[in-house]
């Protein structure tokens, strides 16, 4: 009875701190700017489906993508299994789903494969990590908490899936045993392996055993449930409604600025009023619009979710030809700063219930040498497995630069004269634009 | 080849009181570029020899304003832009064709919102329609049994998911189409998008172009087919870095065609 107290407590603990991490979450992803996003649905659920659920951009890179497959059907699958432990646990009940019979033999057998899976998939990871560095592994923007956080999620998992086959092994051992409580249930294809280690133990000794893994298992599920929101690792969840969120257009087409055909309509036609300047209210501040972005609350409320989808895999950043080619700018590091410039905003509002200027800004965190490397060819969003657009944010950075603070590449600002008086980025005149039919 | 090309302007259509079917729009580099300008006179042969009634805006086009976008400068492309759809409506521009990428993208995707709606192809697409409905004939010719590799242009490949319009026309000649391994929606840039083109490069270890040249090189080309002129000119400058310009040519797809076809 104390058992199950204490397991329902923990239970409500854990679900009502997720809930508040991630309303804490959705409240700094709206602090961007808004866009309405909602045309298409028919094609934005086929897209979610395919490229989401079905992790169809996983598996170009076929080693890491079945590998993560296996993970992630684990993950989902192996929850099915959480569903019993949660209902054990608040009623007291041991397999209560155990009268599905030969179903559930099937169901706890095809659990302990996709265990099993899940071990070897995060070790082979944790050697790609940790022994063989793959380059996109081992960038110094990963050093420090990222590289942590990686191996954490790593570790954590493995542990668990230790925990679910030792209780499994445990528990069929005992209820061979005939031990009381422990009924003859489910099939163990991979715990069954595990007699010959447990066999030795008493009925007492391997019972503790098996509630020491189960409490593990569900305690730690619940840690990680509430670890997924200070970690790289929410893509579990963003990953679904970030691609359905995730443009239809063509890749190459940048988004209009209405404001400033407005103004632009305005100088050509003098008869034209100039668009109003409008604010809007961010976290209790006033916030006059800005051309270009600045900080997080210049971006869309769309690219802030993107920053909290990045699981910081980084194959952006190995495509991207400005990182190749060793300039400074790489794609995943745009995405983790964002990320990180709203998390600092979003603790300062924790801590002043407002918004109040710290003095910082996301072009503290992303410098105008990454941002002027960019071709904006886009390999990191053909290559980004959630759709993520680090592109659109280097472009609006530029924008904010080039508009309100006139900083630029000297070039560039040569090839800006050339069009504003030539119409072309060189110094040729309209009155030569006809020269090369001549021979 | 030095026969005088035969080009009239929109206002020349205007003035007869015609409509041309298509409009080429040539692009800066096109049309002041000495290598593009090579481009669009092989483009042009094609167009005569299938006897397209085509214009081109002559001193009425301005640059799209695409690098000026790219770089930060949403002001000065609206300006451009604004401009550019004004003239184009009040000719009644239907349908463009251009072979710069980059104009091709903005005039396809970003000219509507600003009011500015057409038919817009690249040129290998319209190449390879042309080819189709059997308006020009290729037979191999000076590139039969070549070994050619193409370097998609990102915005034209991944940026418009348009891979196979180059290919098919490539595949007329009767060469050897070679694949980088880079390709299609992998393909690596060649360095010029996103306004890099008009200024140096960041620090680095190496230049975008010369790794893509690298690439391309390794699989042994008698010919590297670009798609687009900045392209073009990343490409041959990295095929000169590595000494290779007396055996590897770099050639718009166009004046393989036209080449070919000896147009």
């Amino acid at each position: 009875m104390i058992a199950q107290l204490l397991f329902t407590a923990l239970l409500l603990a854990g679900a009502v701190l997720f809930a508040r991490n991630i309303l804490r979450v959705r409240r700094n992803i709206l602090l961007g700017r808004d866009v309405t996003i909602n045309d298409h649905p028919g094609e934005r659920w086929a897209l979610m489906a395919r490229v989401a659920l079905g992790q169809s951009k996983m598996v170009v890179r076929p080693v890491a993508g079945i590998l993560h497959i296996i993970v992630y059907a684990g993950f989902v699958i192996i929850n099915i299994e959480v569903l019993e432990i949660l209902i054990d646990g608040v009623f007291g009940t041991h397999r209560v789903l155990s009268f599905l019979g030969g179903f559930y033999d099937f169901l706890i057998g095809s659990f302990e494969w996709l265990a099993l899976g899940v071990w070897v998939a995060c070790a082979i990871f944790l050697v790609r990590r940790n022994l063989i560095k793959l380059k996109r592994f081992v960038m110094k923007e990963l050093d420090g908490w990222p590289r942590t956080d990686a191996n954490l999620i790593l570790v954590t998992e493995i542990a668990l899936m230790t925990a679910f086959l030792l209780m499994n092994g445990a528990d069929q051992l005992l209820a061979s045993r005939g031990a009381e409580h422990y009924i003859v249930a489910g099939a163990f294809p991979i715990s069954g392996l595990l007699t010959p280690l447990l066999d030795g133990l008493s009925n007492t000794s391997l019972i503790l055993v098996e509630r020491i893994c189960w409490w593990f298992h569900i305690i730690g599920i619940l840690a990680f449930l509430n670890y997924l929101v200070v970690s790289k690792h929410l893509h579990i969840l963003l990953a679904f409604p970030n691609v359905w969120y995730s443009t239809l257009r063509p890749k190459t087409e940048l988004v209009n600025m209405p404001r400033v055909t407005g103004e632009v309509r305005s100088m050509l036609d003098p008869s034209v009023q100039p668009p109003t300047v409008t604010a809007h209210t961010v976290a209790g501040v006033e916030m006059t619009e800005r051309f270009g972005a600045k900080d997080v609350f210049d971006l869309s409320w769309k690219q802030l979710m993107d920053a909290y989808s990045c699981t910081e895999c980084g194959r952006c950043t190995s495509v991207c030809p400005a990182s190749i080619t060793g300039k400074l700018l790489s794609p995943r590091k745009i995405m983790m700063d964002t990320r990180d410039r709203l998390e600092e905003v979003g603790k300062v509002i924790d801590a002043k219930s407002k918004w109040e200027d710290d003095g910082k800004s996301l072009h503290k965190r992303i410098t105008e040498e990454e941002l002027w490397a960019c071709t904006t060819c886009n390999a990191c969003t053909e290559a980004c497995p959630v759709n993520i657009d680090p592109v659109g944010i280097i472009t609006d950075m530029r924008r904010y630069l080039v508009m309100e603070e006139s900083r630029t590449r000297p070039a560039l600002t040569s090839m800006f004269t050339n069009v504003e008086n030539n119409g072309a980025p060189w110094a040729f005149g309209p009155d030569q634009r006809m020269k090369w039919t001549e021979q | 080849m030095n026969e005088p090309l035969h080009i009239r302007t929109m206002a020349d259509f205007a003035a007869a009181g015609e409509v041309p079917d298509v409009l080429f729009w040539v692009g800066c580099a096109g049309s002041f570029d000495d290598r593009a300008r090579k481009i669009s006179k092989a483009f042009v042969r094609i167009l005569n020899a299938a006897k397209v009634k085509f214009a081109v805006l002559g001193q009425e086009e301005s640059c799209t304003g695409d690098p000026a976008r790219r770089a930060g400068n949403e002001f000065l492309f609206q300006m451009q832009a604004l401009n550019n759809v004004t003239v184009l409506n009040g000719y009644g521009v239907r349908r463009i064709v251009t072979a710069c990428p980059h104009c091709f993208n903005t005039l396809k995707n970003e000219y509507p919102a600003l009011g500015g709606t057409y038919e817009v192809m690249h040129h290998t697409q319209f190449i390879n329609t042309l080819l189709k409905e059997g308006r020009i004939k290729v037979e191999g010719g000076n590139f039969k049994g070549k070994r050619i590799t193409f370097h998609d242009p990102c915005y034209l490949g991944r940026g418009n998911g348009e891979y196979e319009a180059p290919r098919e026309v490539l595949l007329k000649l009767d060469a050897a189409l070679v694949e980088m391994k880079r390709s299609r929606a992998n393909g690596l840039c060649c360095g010029a998008g996103g306004g890099q083109m008009f200024k140096e490069a960041e620090p680095g270890t190496r230049e975008v172009n010369v790794e893509r040249s690298e690439e391309a090189l390794g699989t042994a080309p008698n010919v590297i087919a670009a798609g687009c002129p900045f392209c073009n000119t990343m490409l041959t400058d990295g095929v000169k870095h590595f000494n290779k310009e007396g055996e590897v040519q770099v050639k718009d797809v166009a004046e393989l065609i036209a080449e070919a076809g000896d147009l």
